[in-house]
């Protein structure tokens, strides 16, 4: 049990926001996961949507036909002596998800430029995001799409100078030691490393989005063919 | 038992209050831009606030109902007209088989939602029917109306009895308590955010007393304002957190955008402010070109005016019991 410390502030007269941290740490993200799943599991009249980000957790609140619209004072008293209590669990104790990528190519035409930016081989590019002790800190931006980090200070690349307007589902892109995946066709102004074959969000699915904040990231090299061959297998699978 | 769409119009889409509970997946919200009219428009037809509503653009569309059933339209006067005969906004009305409601001129505001009592037959979508056009989701197939779509209704009325039904429905005295009328304001009211006091003392004076125009590319996601520049004494970069419904964040160029129903649910641009919730429906019935102005309140404010909109529209649902009845008999 941790009791963090914490800031509280309104974003509105419908959100409200808790602050741990002002730096993208680890650590800091795990206790943002921990205290939205506190959040969550309380089920407090009102609130709607619970969304952890790097270093706090919006809650977003609405009129309940029971009790009204949670007032900010109280809701912010109810979550301090939520989070005082104490948050359980803050390990990396979540599910870990391989992500396989084609780096390179056609599916990675920045590779060349991140090796060069790094001073690195685009072999020793590929090795580190490899590495394992990736995490997803949230999900935003469009359905399903992740921000996965930290990755080793080699990768601290400000965005493109001029973002591409379109970059196909399923690229691997970095900036800023982190990594997204691009759930859909979407402008992007990251450095494309490679592309997965699997589809990062999908309602058919039970589970529309393949990760979910939390999730352990290993990403594992495949060859082109190798890609090929399971996006074909996705396409089956889907119908 | 279906409306039947002959012109589709600029804009026609399928929202409700919006798709809670998804914001931590990345699933935008939608729902309708200006929720008092779409709310009104509900309660006007015995709706519940959470049945979708038409939200109609600018250019409305033309439709063709093929049963008689009880609708309401609210929001923007776009010159509606039933069978080239004008029709009154805010208020249930019982339109025939085969009557065709379309739209002229744009009188004021821009959009208007129609309800029809028991709704449009959808299929919700992670728990909602509004049309999310970006990801092709939710409202009718994930898009807005095309010519010749066949929209089915839930639940509409029967032939006998129709034309009592009517005259008992235009006998009924509606009356809209000021809480739930078209704000009047001259000013946009906003609740300073925590980086407010971040930006220089000119830009703080500059979005409370200077004018701002909406621009062009403002749409259900974003309104992007043009006039005075809003700059931080210090720029620093944030790191991105959750969204919401009328936050005015201000990129480098300090040409402010506040964010809309289609928001993305996370940003990392600087904070300055928020669209207090009682005037976002306002705001919503603004288009480009409008000048907006702004006013400060507290949250405190903000929340009692939520509330005492909140009330009304409960009264009123409850002052509109006969209208429930009547239609429930029917």
């Amino acid at each position: 049990m941790i009791a963090p410390t914490f800031n509280l502030r309104h974003q509105g007269d419908h959100c409200l926001s808790l602050d741990f941290g002002d730096t993208i740490l680890a650590e800091t993200g795990l206790i943002c996961l921990a205290a939205a799943e506190k959040i969550r599991q309380a089920c407090l009249p009102g609130v709607t949507d619970v969304v952890p980000s790097y270093t706090g957790v919006a809650v977003h609140y609405h009129a309940d036909a029971q009790t009204g619209l949670p007032n900010f004072q109280t809701l912010s008293e109810q979550l301090a002596a939520l989070i005082k209590s104490g948050l359980a669990q803050t390990e990396r104790t979540s599910r870990t998800i391989d992500i396989p990528v084609c780096y390179g190519g056609e599916h990675g035409p920045d590779l060349s430029d991140v090796a060069k930016a790094t001073g690195l081989t685009e072999q020793e590019v590929i090795h580190m995001h490899c590495a394992p002790g990736s995490m997803v800190f949230m999900l935003g931006f469009a359905p399903g799409h992740p921000y996965i980090g930290i990755h080793d200070p080699l990768f601290a690349l400000p965005r493109r100078d001029v973002p591409r307007t379109v970059v196909p589902a399923g690229s691997v892109a970095i900036a800023n030691r982190q990594s997204t995946i691009y759930p859909t066709r979407l402008p992007g102004g990251w450095h494309i490393l490679g592309a997965t074959p699997l589809k990062l969000f999908d309602l058919d699915r039970p589970q529309p989005t393949l990760l979910l904040p939390g999730d352990q990231i290993l990403f594992v090299p495949i060859s082109s063919d190798e890609f090929d061959r399971l996006a074909a297998q996705q396409n089956q699978v889907q119908g | 038992m279906s409306v039947i769409v002959l012109k589709p119009g600029m804009l026609s889409t399928f929202q409700d209050l919006g798709r809670f509970g998804q914001q931590h997946l990345g699933v935008s919200v939608a729902g309708a831009m200006d929720q008092r009219a779409h709310r009104l428009a509900n309660v006007l037809v015995s709706n519940a606030p959470d049945l979708a509503t038409l939200e109609i653009t600018l250019t409305g569309p033309t439709l063709r109902f093929t049963k008689p059933c009880c609708i309401a339209l609210c929001g923007a006067d776009l010159s509606a007209t039933l069978n080239g005969q004008p029709l009154a906004l805010n208020r249930p009305l019982i339109v025939r088989a085969k009557d065709e409601l379309s739209f002229g001129a744009r009188q004021h505001g821009t959009r208007s939602y129609l309800a029809v009592h028991g709704g449009f037959a959808l299929t919700p979508v992670l728990g909602s029917t509004s049309t999310y056009l970006r990801s092709a989701m939710g409202g009718w197939q994930g898009r807005a109306l095309r010519r010749d779509d066949e929209i089915p209704l839930v639940q509409p009325l029967k032939n006998k009895a129709l034309e009592e039904l009517a005259m008992d429905l235009w006998a009924l005295k509606i009356y809209l308590p000021s809480a739930l009328a078209e704000s009047r304001q001259p000013h946009v009211r906003l609740i300073k955010g925590q980086q407010w006091k971040e930006f220089t003392p000119e830009s703080c004076a500059a979005l409370l007393t200077e004018p701002y125009r909406i621009s062009p590319d403002s749409e259900r996601m974003g309104y992007r304002l043009q006039g005075a520049p809003l700059l931080m004494s210090t720029p620093r970069q944030m790191i991105s957190e959750g969204t919401t419904f009328g936050t005015i964040q201000v990129p480098a160029g300090g040409q402010p955008i506040i964010l809309m129903a289609d928001r993305q649910t996370t940003g990392g641009y600087p904070k300055m402010a928020y669209v207090a919730s009682i005037d976002l429906p306002r705001l919503a019935q603004m288009g480009p070109g409008d000048m907006v102005s702004f006013k400060a309140i507290s949250l405190e404010q903000a929340q009692a005016l939520e509330v005492a909109r909140a009330q009304a529209f409960a009264t009123l649902a409850q002052t509109l019991q006969p209208m429930r009845t009547l239609l429930l008999n029917h």
